[in-house]
């Protein structure tokens, strides 16, 4: 739900979250997106990062140059001047990734379909065929959270983690999807994989993909994916983009 | 002039650290840095080094090779010595080759830093230098038998000096914390009981959380927050009740509720602590916090204070002369 008005909370002296709601949901995270890009565009003086998420703006500042209270007031002014909430927030890109759902890179989609009561290709087709919301960038090096995974792929959580995921794992986990681009230990269950390189340090910037984008996958069999893997390695960019705006 | 510094011993978590990955947590990049910034800055700023060795309780042993090296200590009240003379745990010498340098855990703090006159031959990572374990950014932790290779050595001082920086002083007050982001989460008895217990710094801590062993802290509203941004010094209640610090090496997002956040200045002092050591909280609002952030920073502006050892004395002496000697300041 969205709050009437954003709530300021206090994260220590330096720190400050700006709530726009208590759930993940495309309304309130383009709100987040919409002040995370005014900030960016003129940040004010002692203003040093800000960090999107589904449903809030972290907002590190220095409290020796900026107060609290002049920074808030620089937010609700900004705020006043979006306006009132944007119904659609329709995205601005949207990226086509090359995906494989081969068990043989897919480690979990065997395990994940059974507890789903699915086969396997059903998973593949269901995850393949919808479109996704790049809500957030979190937990580790561009681990990408999306919103919009089918209804029937919703699926609890492990009770204990899996060992550290492949690169470019597509997980899903709850009502969730994520793009897992580092290995880390989760549990949440490897349902695909992308050849796309999500996260390279060396990039500028490191991620491909904006919070506010849309996402799509390409199936590729195991043989495709090899190939993809190696031409990625090389440099190459692999993912599609389309301006929609 | 081009040297070595040799890393002839080093225990585990002993990591190269410059003021941290800032700026990235939008995708999801950890900033690392030191775990104590104001003992950072107290080592660096001596020798003009933009980073440093952070040296954990396993210790470690430096020698130099090529070039008599600029050194500068600062940290947790290690046992610091040169070629076996003690030196105070924070200090500024010339390691010269040949000599032998080594840190242990001394009589308190958890971390101590070690910083160098001279420019670290390594290519950064999105910008930085900072080692971050969990996602493999930064330089990889030290190990016995590593080199790192360094230029521009600066002019290192005629003979060890001791370092004098009151923001240092170890002291039992209560940690500051202002309470939030999400103290609604908890109710008015879970934070008096959070306010008023005596924690101990549990043994499962390390440079991403330091666990509080203690009461249990229940939720009045579950446990589960949709996930926002973290930040240093935040204390996180997952659902078994057992409070987290989150540390240097936190997730840049959680989503379980945060009642408190450690103030800036009390940053240090929490990160100091060893486990076992007990610690309690006190709340304060965000006036009182600024003013202890500008007193911090100033006495960091200020800088350490260059004093002339004493000869013919004790290790022991030498620590319980820096203890006493540093609590100079009042701030609170």
């Amino acid at each position: 739900m969205e709050y009437v008005t954003p709530r300021f909370l206090d994260c220590g002296e330096a720190g400050l979250s700006v709530e726009f709601g208590d759930s993940v949901d495309p309304a309130i995270n383009a709100r987040v997106l919409a002040l995370d890009d005014m900030l960016r565009a003129a940040p004010p003086p002692g203003l040093y990062e800000t960090t999107p998420t589904y449903r809030a703006l972290f907002l590190r500042y220095e409290p020796l140059e900026i107060s609290r209270a002049a920074l808030i007031q620089r937010v609700e002014t900004l705020i006043a001047d979006m306006g009132p909430a944007s119904s659609g927030a329709p995205a601005r890109r949207r990226w086509t990734l090359p995906c494989c759902y081969d068990p043989a890179v897919a480690e979990d989609i065997g395990e994940a379909a059974a507890r789903l009561g699915l086969a396997e290709g059903e998973l593949a087709a269901l995850h393949a065929g919808a479109e996704y919301r790049a809500y957030m960038y979190g937990f580790a090096p561009g681990w990408c959270y999306l919103g919009g995974l089918p209804q029937a792929l919703a699926i609890p959580r492990r009770a204990s983690p899996r060992p550290p995921t492949p690169p470019g794992a597509m997980l899903i986990g709850g009502a969730l999807a994520l793009i897992a681009a580092n290995p880390m230990p989760t549990g949440w269950y490897v349902v695909g994989r992308t050849p796309e390189r999500m996260f390279a340090p060396e990039r500028r910037p490191p991620v491909l993909v904006a919070p506010g984008d849309a996402i799509r996958f390409a199936p590729v069999d195991a043989a495709a994916f090899a190939a993809l893997d190696a031409r990625a390695a090389s440099g190459e960019t692999l993912a599609r983009r389309e301006d929609l705006q | 002039m081009s040297a070595r510094l040799l890393i002839r011993a080093a225990g585990p978590g002993v990591t190269i650290q410059d003021e941290g990955r800032l700026g990235l947590t939008r995708f999801g990049v950890t900033p690392a840095g030191p775990m104590d910034l104001g003992a950072y800055l107290a080592a660096t700023r001596p020798v003009g080094a933009r980073v440093g060795i952070e040296v954990s309780l396993g210790g470690a042993v430096f020698e130099a090779e090529g070039a008599t090296l600029p050194v500068a200590i600062a940290g947790g009240a290690f046992d610091i010595r040169l070629d076996g003379r003690a030196l105070p745990p924070a200090c500024l010498l010339p390691l010269a080759p040949g000599s032998r340098l080594s840190l242990r855990a001394g009589l308190s703090g958890a971390w101590c830093y070690v910083a160098l006159g001279a420019r670290l031959a390594l290519a950064p990572t999105l910008g930085s230098l900072a080692a971050h374990a969990r996602s493999s950014l930064g330089p990889k932790p030290l190990a016995a038998g590593d080199a790192l290779a360094l230029d521009e050595v600066a002019e290192p001082p005629l003979e060890p000096l001791a370092l004098s920086a009151p923001w240092l002083a170890p002291s039992d007050a209560p940690i500051r914390a202002l309470l939030g982001p999400q103290e609604d989460y908890f109710t008015r008895e879970a934070v008096e009981t959070f306010l008023n217990a005596r924690w101990r710094l549990g043994a499962r801590s390390d440079r991403m959380a330091y666990r509080l062993d203690g009461p249990a802290i229940r939720h009045r509203r579950g446990h589960d927050i949709v996930s926002d941004g973290v930040a240093m010094g935040a204390i996180q209640i997952p659902g078994d009740g057992a409070p987290l610090a989150l540390m240097a090496d936190r997730q840049p997002t959680g989503g379980y509720p945060k009642l408190a956040t450690v103030i800036g200045a009390d940053l240090g002092r929490l990160a100091q602590l060893r486990p076992g050591n007990a610690l309690s909280f006190r709340a304060v609002d965000w006036d009182a916090a600024v003013a202890a952030r500008r007193a911090y920073f100033a006495a960091i502006e200020a800088g350490a204070q260059r004093e002339p050892l004493c000869a013919g004395m004790t290790t022991e002496s030498l620590l319980a002369e820096n203890l006493v000697g540093g609590v100079v300041s009042a701030k609170d």
